[in-house]
């Protein structure tokens, strides 16, 4: 039996709301019998996208985390519902019935993920449908996915299984596994989102003028352990991704091809960009933050 | 002979007729709509036929008939026959008809009502759209996003989806680089903004019926100081025809030639009929009109600066990019996106065709670079280092890269020597030799921001790598730097650095991928620039194919009057103005300077507006709320979709129609004209018949609809329509491409659209820019530079005058030698509106960029009640209101109070404009960024701080002063401003009561 999952892949995200704008055409001003009353024009974002800018100075990434329905395979509004005003098809797809469930507003309180929203107008909960009922005409994918332009957004119709093998060979996470509500809608390199970085930019003299310091050697290293090892680029710019944040102290320790050193302390909360360290000739100590 | 044969001709017509409304309900549907007599005849009425048309049936009658409604006289019988014949040829008609060989007489309606039916005798058979499963319909839709598929059911627009290339559709083409095979996604993803266009369409702002100022009194008090302050009543089309003919007649007989203005923007609804450039100028030249002439506004600095070193006038001084994308990918080590942002200016209404490319020169570790005060969309997707920098200082950070590359040795030499001339002096300036300072990147470092090391490591990073430079959206052009008070020195010294690494060798040349595929270029269907349906030669490109391959009546504006669209506020308050030619022809063109009023003329007194955005798109915009009012107008007209912006500064609005509810017919991104080929921005190209998918809502009429009836109360009617409706000019246009070649009329009408084959790999064409390096004859296929532009023989060199490039150009030397801020050596000149002029950058210390807008198209799509203002990077809801976003740097906002996502005022002493601030690291201290487009005007007189506007138009804020002097550019990236928390919430309670 092959059903629905969405993958979303965070590093392709660029924020171009495509999706957004997709899934408001399809649902705004039309009802769909048995699958989703009309969505409001304003005011109700079934898929949302959430924006994290990490660093500061010239080391700045962002990534963009598009957030929808999980139709979760041990979904809380089911069960917060009771009857079959929410339910389950064999595909996969959480359907909230737009007949049944009217008046229930205390099913948006039932949401962990926060991916149901209160139609006042129509009285009823509603979530994004995975496009079920353009799924049942024979489309291959949903709106939002047709529109996206960089493939962040992928619909795969497979078994359980194989989503599984997927998950694990790509290495796919899902949002609050913790809760066990076994999402469908599955992130790839979500440590763009939820991970930080210790970045710097290294500089040394020479030939009595400052250049950016290239190929030296950058050791990241937690309570004596190394943790992580690079050299600079031709900007002298290291930069060690996917750090749990407020993971503590860390030690940043560098050595230039030339012999200069420098060693740098820093406390990780959110990303941290060191700025510029100087390396001075032969010196051990440097300035950190 | 001939007389026999007419006579049977005149015959059948009716038979004809009668024939087909057994099967065709539009034409059932026109028989029916009028009772009149037409007679058909030769001019001496020795042959005639008259049809009565009563009640859906028709009386033929042999002879000629003295109380005709319409009379259609041919010169002889032999014309007649001549014309008559099926297939009708609409040269041949056309010819006839400029040559006074069939004329036409009696009221425009009922002649267009008569040819209308036969026009739909030849569409019998033909279906358009595509049936659906769930009972809709699928239409074909083609706009500034990109072209979509459109679903209607019932008579309303169900969805607006991508559309997905099927299995009968021509291949697509295949590109090996660095042992990967690259064939694009068999799709078209549109731009944000088309996917938001269906809740524009049926947006609240709709105007959906003609509208009248209810203090302007045609025939008594016009009170214009009211502009923009008293409301509307609703009239009939009638009334408002009645009015908009009347005044375009008394303008006329009171003024003489030159009172009435014809004001337009940059873009309008695409199409090659409903166009600006098609339908409306064969209007304003059937009229005769003031041309308020446009600037070059998205590529100010390269048609006023970086044309005089290497050329390129015919588009507006951008290079070509023919077959970039091929080398780009094969040879190139890296991109230097230098006030680029692709991602966000999507090239020229390409949708997302260039992303997936650069994604493709990620795969194969081509390195990228951003320079730019904002790490923008493009920057934050493909990664790269990212270079802040203070707006407006560029230039100074290309001199001292190009200082490390001269002393360094890190340019190509030879090159310099035998491609280019001028090199020595420029060499002599970069070192200090000749003016003894030295542009090293310490010399740059507090002026830009960039630190010298870091300057003087991308100078060595480029010396070493072949690098393609990515100057604006589209690889050069397009937004950026080019639109501040330096920026033709910022565009001139990109062609200068180009110069110095070998402009045209394998894998150094503009370009991020945006342009340049593999497509077939000799393919001919006519863009938007090319004029449609205008017949106007001058000001469009018809002239080159349009109007030899449509043959259609030729249209000519008498007035020669024309006002600089940057100073039409002072053209109407101080009564003269003077400005500089856009006019790509050559090089020297712009430096002929053209004044207001010209003598002869009359001043102008009427606006006819069309469109409605100068608020948020032209420099310090303020001045036309005064201009608007001022006493000399007596009329204003605003024919427009949406009320927004200054359509409520109008005596009389006219609601027309978006263009899916009217028939048009275009190519994908294809804008013709000035930027030849750039429909080799697109993985395919395809040509799409732009359905009529629904009936104007309201009122509402399609432009050129409206056109022909104010036209046809001066009988002109017929003289605009050559008796077509909108369908029959899109098969006529059709007509008059090479698709007829490739697809029949039927075939194309009922799927939509249809894709071009890619041409052979073995075909594709050379390298831009490649003939040039190796001192070849130029081999590209572009009608660029004139042949008379060559100095030595014909295809050598390029357009300059030393066939090379020239490092101090010759045109300006000869053309405008003593200018000081277009100097003939590009030296640095700091902004006069930036952080060097102290007085100023103290009260206003910030530096504010507005940029082309990301999820609006210009003001499209922005306001209007629409889904894009939901996108956070675009509006942000606060208390019930959506405000514009403004990015504002996290140090600069903490200093100053302001919070993530609240309300600021933006203010210089040339007004305040509120907005939503955006607090964050992703811009460079000292500066702040938002769109420059904003549709909505929201303006009120505050007791203390004057005009403020809540819309979102920051060119309220920007300077009126013209980038360089000798020029019409606008410098609107050079802006001041401060920005302040804002809290007083009650000054807007009542918006236009408070303007009173």
């Amino acid at each position: 039996m092959s059903k629905w999952n969405m993958i979303v892949d965070v590093e392709r995200c660029e924020n171009c709301h495509n999706c957004t704008l997709a899934l408001k055409d399809e649902h705004v001003d039309n009802r769909f019998e048995g699958y989703a009353a009309p969505q409001p024009l304003h005011g109700h974002e079934w898929i949302s996208i959430e924006r994290k800018v990490r660093g500061r100075g010239h080391m700045v990434d962002t990534a963009y985390l598009p957030k929808m329905c999980n139709h979760c395979d041990d979904a809380p509004c089911i069960k917060a519902a009771g009857d079959r005003s929410v339910y389950k098809r064999n595909d996969g797809v959480v359907i909230i019935d737009p007949v049944k469930a009217k008046g229930r507003k205390e099913l948006v309180e039932a949401c962990p993920y926060g991916a149901i929203w209160w139609n006042e107008e129509e009285q009823v909960p509603q979530i994004w449908i995975f496009d079920a009922h353009l799924l049942d005409q024979g489309w291959k994918q949903p709106r939002c996915a047709q529109a996206c332009p960089t493939g962040a957004l992928k619909a795969v119709n497979v078994s359980d299984d194989e989503m599984n093998a997927l998950a694990a060979g790509e290495a796919l996470e899902v949002l609050k596994p913790e809760l066990g509500t076994r999402p469908r809608v599955y992130y790839k390199n979500l440590h763009r989102y939820s991970k930080c970085f210790i970045g710097g930019s290294v500089t040394h003299q020479r030939d009595s003028a400052k250049e950016c310091c290239e190929g030296a050697e950058v050791v990241l290293v937690q309570n004596g352990e190394e943790v992580a090892r690079e050299m600079t680029d031709d900007f002298g710019d290291f930069k060690f991704d996917k750090l749990a944040p407020d993971s503590g102290e860390y030690e940043v320790r560098i050595t230039a091809v030339g012999g200069e050193s420098a060693s740098v302390r820093a406390v990780l909360g959110e990303s941290l960009f060191l700025g510029e360290i100087e390396l001075a000739s032969g010196s051990q100590g440097g300035a950190g933050q | 002979m001939k007389a026999v044969a007419l006579e049977i001709l005149l015959f059948t017509i009716p038979q004809a007729l009668r024939a087909g409304a057994v099967v065709s309900s539009e034409l059932r549907t026109l028989m029916k709509e009028r009772d009149a007599v037409v007679q058909m005849q030769t001019r001496d009425e020795k042959i005639g036929r008259s049809y009565e048309f009563k009640n859906g049936k028709i009386k033929s009658r042999k002879g000629v008939r003295a109380d005709a409604d319409v009379r259609i006289l041919f010169k002889d019988a032999a014309t007649a026959v001549h014309l008559l014949t099926p297939p009708i040829d609409r040269g041949e008609a056309v010819h006839a008809a400029k040559n006074f060989a069939i004329i036409q007489v009696g009221p425009d309606h009922l002649v267009q009502w008569f040819h209308g039916m036969i026009n739909a005798l030849t569409r019998i058979g033909v279906e358009y759209g595509t049936p659906m499963p769930d009972g809709s319909r699928r239409f074909v839709h083609n706009g500034n996003g990109g072209p979509t598929f459109v679903y209607v059911k019932d008579g309303k627009i169900l969805r607006i989806t991508p559309i997905e290339l099927d299995d009968k559709d021509a291949p697509s083409w295949t590109m090996t680089a660095r042992g990967k095979e690259f064939t694009p996604e068999r799709r078209v993803v549109p731009n944000p903004h088309a996917l938001s266009l269906k809740s524009t369409l049926y947006s609240k702002d709709r105007i959906l019926y003609p509208m009248k100022r209810v203090d302007f009194d045609p025939n008594g008090e016009r009170n214009p100081q009211n502009r923009g302050k008293s409301g509307y009543e609703r009239i009939s089309w009638d009334e408002a025809l009645d009015i908009v003919a009347g005044e375009i007649q008394r303008q006329k007989r009171k003024y003489g030639p030159g009172a009435i203005a014809l004001y337009f923007g940059s873009h309008h609804q695409w199409g090659n009929v409903g166009y600006y450039l098609s339908a409306l100028l064969r209007f304003g030249n059937l009229i005769g009109f003031t041309r308020i002439h446009p600037n070059p506004d998205s590529w100010e600095g390269w048609y006023w600066g970086a044309t005089h070193h290497y050329g390129s006038s015919l588009r507006v001084g951008i290079p070509s990019f023919c077959s970039t994308v091929e080398d780009c990918l094969k040879e190139a080590e890296m991109i230097v996106f230098w006030s680029s942002d692709p991602e966000s200016t999507y090239g020229y209404a390409a949708g997302f065709e260039g992303t997936q490319r650069r994604f493709w020169a990620k795969e194969l570790g081509i390195e990228f670079v951003h320079i730019d005060p904002n790490l923008n969309p493009t920057a934050q997707l493909f990664g790269g280092r990212w270079v802040p920098i203070k707006p407006g200082t560029d230039s100074a950070l290309a001199q001292a890269i190009m200082h490390v590359w001269i002393t360094e040795n890190l340019y190509d030499a030879d090159y310099v020597e035998k491609r280019t001339t001028g090199f020595d002096e420029w060499r002599d300036y970069i070192l200090g030799v000749s003016d003894g300072v030295a542009k090293t990147p310490e010399w740059q470092e507090e002026e830009t921001g960039v630190p010298a090391h870091v300057a003087r490591a991308l100078a060595r990073k480029w010396g070493n790598k072949k690098t393609y430079l990515s100057a604006g959206g589209f690889g050069a052009g397009l937004g950026g730097a080019a639109r501040g008070a330096n920026g033709s020195q910022w565009a001139r010294n990109m062609v200068l650095m180009m110069a110095m690494q070998g402009l045209g060798k394998p894998g150094v040349n503009f370009g991020n991928l945006q342009l340049g595929t593999p497509v077939d270029h000799n393919f001919y269907f006519p863009g938007y620039a090319d004029g449609g349906i205008s017949g106007e030669l001058v000001y469009t490109a018809s002239a080159v194919n349009n109007y030899l391959r449509m043959p259609h009546v030729l249209s000519m504006n008498p007035v020669k009057q024309m006002i600089p669209r940057l100073k039409l506020a002072e053209a109407i308050i101080e009564g003269e103005a003077s400005g500089y030619m856009w006019d790509g022809q050559s090089m020297e063109a712009q430096f002929t300077p053209f004044t207001y009023p010209t003598p002869g003329y009359s001043p102008i007194h009427m606006i006819y507006r069309y469109g409605s955005s100068t608020f948020g798109t032209i420099a310090n915009s303020g001045r036309m709320i005064d201009a608007y009012r001022h006493e000399s107008i007596d009329f204003v007209v605003n024919q427009s979709i949406w009320r927004e912006g200054e359509t409520e500064f109008a005596d009389v609005i006219l609601p027309a129609c978006t263009s899916f509810e009217r028939w048009d017919i275009s190519e994908w991104g294809n804008s013709g004209g000035y930027i030849h080929h750039n429909t080799d921005q697109m993985n395919h190209r395809i040509v799409m018949l732009q359905n009529k998918c629904i009936e104007p809502l309201g009122e509402s009429k399609s432009d050129y609809q409206i056109f022909f009836e104010i036209l046809s109360r001066l009988n002109l009617g017929v003289v605009f329509s050559e008796a077509c409706d909108e369908l029959e000019w899109c098969r006529r246009t059709f007509d008059s491409s090479d698709l007829p070649r490739y697809v029949s009329w039927k075939d194309f009408a009922k799927k939509g659209y249809f894709v071009l084959p890619p041409v052979p790999e073995e075909c594709r064409d050379p390298v831009a820019y490649r003939w040039f390096a190796e001192d070849r004859p130029k081999d590209l296929p572009e009608p660029i530079p004139l042949p008379s532009q060559f100095s030595e023989k014909f295809l050598h060199g390029l357009e300059t005058q030393s066939g090379k490039i020239e490092f101090l150009p010759e045109t300006l030397k000869r053309g405008d030698p003593d200018n000081e801020e277009r100097p003939v050596l590009n030296r640095y000149t700091p902004a006069w509106e930036g952080a060097q002029t102290t007085e100023l950058a103290d009260k206003y210390p910030l530096l504010m960029l507005s940029t082309h807008s990301r999820y609006s198209f210009h003001t499209s799509n922005d306001g209007k009640d629409s889904t894009t203002n939901d996108i956070a990077d675009h509006r942000v809801l606060i208390d019930g209101y959506y405000y514009w976003v403004v990015k504002v740097n996290a140090d600069d906002a903490e200093r100053r109070g302001i919070k993530h996502h609240s309300i600021i005022r933006i203010f210089n002493d040339r007004g305040s404009v509120l907005c939503a601030a955006d607090v964050t690291s992703l811009m460079a201290p000292g500066a702040i960024k938002g769109y420059e487009s904003a549709a909505v005007f929201d303006m009120i007189e505050h007791p203390v701080h004057g005009r403020i506007d809540r819309g979102g138009c920051l060119n309220l804020l920007t300077p009126k002063r013209h980038q360089v002097k000798n020029t019409s550019g606008m410098a609107c990236n050079s802006c001041l401003v401060e920005i302040e928390p804002w809290t007083d919430l009650s000054a807007f309670a009542s918006p236009r009561a408070a303007a009173e």
